[in-house]
């Protein structure tokens, strides 16, 4: 067997060679597994590995060698951010409280990718339950990016950016907030998906903002997003918020334009990387060279994207972390009586960031702030969501920048501020407010420091049509002429 | 402003243990958020109603039985943080006294 050439690896070549015999099932989890031994070190990119990868993988051999019918994702391995389930594997959300957890059941993703014989590699690094931008929030160390391992993969699904961009897995698995794959993915050259709210079912999740949270899909092609997202995407009825946008659309009977009509809205670069402005107005030249009908459209309100998102994100957050209180499951800390144990439990068990969140969040929920904070920031997002309704009568995508610069250096923002780190949402969140669906795909590299870092163009599209995401987002890598 | 009574109270509700310094150091840096989070009032929100219906309501399903008695309860009790049997144990609600 030749060595199998991981970096250009995708979904369709490697199923290809496994299926033309190329190499096995084995060869190419052994082949990950070896980049996890030799990387994984200084990158911190997974914090557990699962021994039965292998074992899982000669499965699958197995079982082609027998004739049997064979799942859609046979034999790729897949890595699996540290807040999604995946049954009998430690879950601790990145987070010292959930230390020792081990997780009862499946996620439903993590069900649909098994059903279709998907190999899981392992468990990577989070900020901690997902509260972060760039892993620096976990408490078991952060993952460094494989560009430049002096500066942060992004986050909070880091380490699945940090994992797919060193071979380290063929695609990666992780949760969107306000940006948390689409950002990541940006600085480490990858594409990222953040599917609509409700596509795809978070029934075996870590909640963070439950009116915010989905699962969303890491991979080096636009195709290989698609193909993911098409299993894991559907109505569970374990998560009452999912819904079946497929049906939907062809009951609405989407059909599609002639032209492919892209919005660019006006938006404010006071405090942008004047090197993310210039990559931004050359993609913008690229679309009409793409033969895209290139429009201007009028947002508003999203400039008010971050601070609505760290009004509800932090009420929500501090509601939904409220269960772990180290009573029937996680650590426990000893106390005098009950109410000690709890104090204690999370006093310990918590670190920085939450415990900044829950606080922020248990005071715009308070009596005497509710109306100021909460109650305004629910309808600001309204304004937002309308914005984008309006929007998307003229055009069929919008596109914006996915990052306002470059992967940063790890210990710069953390340092500083945490208003600092909040704003590296400011292009992504407005997708997570409206509910609608994104994806970052690469758009070239600045150099800095000798190293060439990537940046991220995403494109934005209406609910439940991450079809037009793909679509778009294909032209704009040349995977489709 | 936010006063580090104020903090140490919210502290208190969501039940975390701050040590007088991180009470400090929170008030800081709440009041840096909170004021940069005010701008959501510079929005003209007439158009909205006071409580807006999102758009996802609750699904709901007939009660049913969803999966075999007991299939979870093993994983479920090796989770807990203390036990004695099937039983999770914690300290007393109650005071006798």
């Amino acid at each position: 067997m030749s060595e199998i050439d991981l970096k250009n690896l995708t979904i369709r070549k490697a199923l290809q060679s496994m299926e033309g015999g190329d190499y096995s099932a084995e060869d190419l989890t052994r082949a990950y597994l070896d980049n996890i031994k030799s990387k994984n070190a200084e990158l911190n990119a997974y914090l557990r590995v699962f021994d039965d990868a292998i074992d899982e993988a000669r499965k699958i051999d197995e079982k082609r060698k027998k004739g049997e019918k064979l799942g859609k994702l046979a034999g790729i391995p897949i890595a699996i951010k540290d807040v999604i389930m995946v049954k009998g594997s430690e879950i601790t959300g990145g987070s010292k409280i959930l230390k020792g957890h081990i997780a009862t059941y499946d996620a439903t993703c993590v069900a649909k990718l098994r059903a279709e014989d998907a190999v899981f590699l392992g468990i990577t690094n989070t900020d901690e339950f997902a509260m972060g931008s760039s892993t620096e929030n976990s408490a078991y160390g952060p993952s460094k990016n494989p560009i430049d391992s002096s500066r942060v993969p992004g986050g909070s699904s880091g380490g699945s950016a940090s994992a797919l961009a060193a071979d380290m897995c063929l695609v990666a698995l992780g949760t969107e907030t306000g940006g948390s794959v689409r950002q990541p993915a940006a600085f480490c050259g990858l594409v990222g998906l953040k599917p609509s709210y409700g596509a795809v079912s978070r029934y075996g999740l870590l909640a963070l903002c439950s009116s915010f949270d989905q699962v969303g899909i890491f991979s080096k092609s636009v195709e290989d997003s698609q193909t993911v997202f098409d299993i894991i995407a559907g109505e569970d009825s374990l998560d009452s918020t999912s819904v079946d946008y497929n049906a939907k659309r062809k009951t609405q009977n989407a059909k599609p334009k002639n032209k492919t009509k892209i919005g660019v809205p006006k938006l404010d670069f006071t405090g942008i990387d004047k090197r993310v402005v210039e990559n931004f107005e050359n993609q913008i030249k690229k679309a009409k060279e793409l033969g895209f009908e290139v429009v201007e459209v009028e947002l508003p309100n999203i400039k008010y994207s971050i601070p609505t998102y760290y009004i509800i994100l932090p009420a929500e957050a501090s509601a939904n972390l409220a269960r772990y209180d180290g009573i029937r499951y996680g650590a426990r800390v000893e106390g005098d009586n009950l109410l000690a144990e709890y104090v204690n439990s999370k006093g310990q068990g918590y670190g920085k960031e939450p415990r900044r969140r829950i606080i922020l969040g248990t005071y715009v929920l308070s009596a005497g702030y509710y109306d100021a904070y909460y109650g305004t920031a629910m309808r600001v997002r309204e304004l937002i969501k309308n914005d984008f309704d309006n929007a998307f009568k003229q055009v069929d995508a919008i596109i914006m920048p996915t990052t306002p610069g470059p992967a940063f250096k790890l210990g710069t923002k953390s340092l500083r501020s945490p208003l600092e780190m909040y704003l590296e949402d400011i292009f992504t969140a407005p997708a997570n407010i409206a509910g609608i669906c994104g994806v970052s795909v690469p758009s070239g590299s600045v150099e800095d420091g000798g190293k060439e870092l990537p940046l991220g163009l995403q494109i934005i599209a209406d609910k439940g049509r991450e079809d037009i995401c793909f679509e778009i987002g294909k032209r704009f890598v040349g995977e489709l002429q | 402003m936010i006063s580090k009574e104020e903090v140490g109270k919210l502290a208190g509700l969501a039940r975390i243990q701050m040590a007088d310094e991180e009470l400090e150091a929170l008030r800081g840096e709440l009041d840096q958020i909170v004021e940069f989070v005010s701008q959501v009032q510079k929005a003209d929100v007439s158009s909205v109603p006071e409580l807006p219906m999102p758009e996802h309501r609750n699904v709901w399903r007939e009660d049913g039985i969803p999966h075999e008695t007991g299939v979870y309860t093993d994983s479920i009790v090796a989770n807990f943080p203390d036990k004695k049997g099937d039983y999770l144990r914690v300290k007393k609600i109650l005071d006798n006294k």
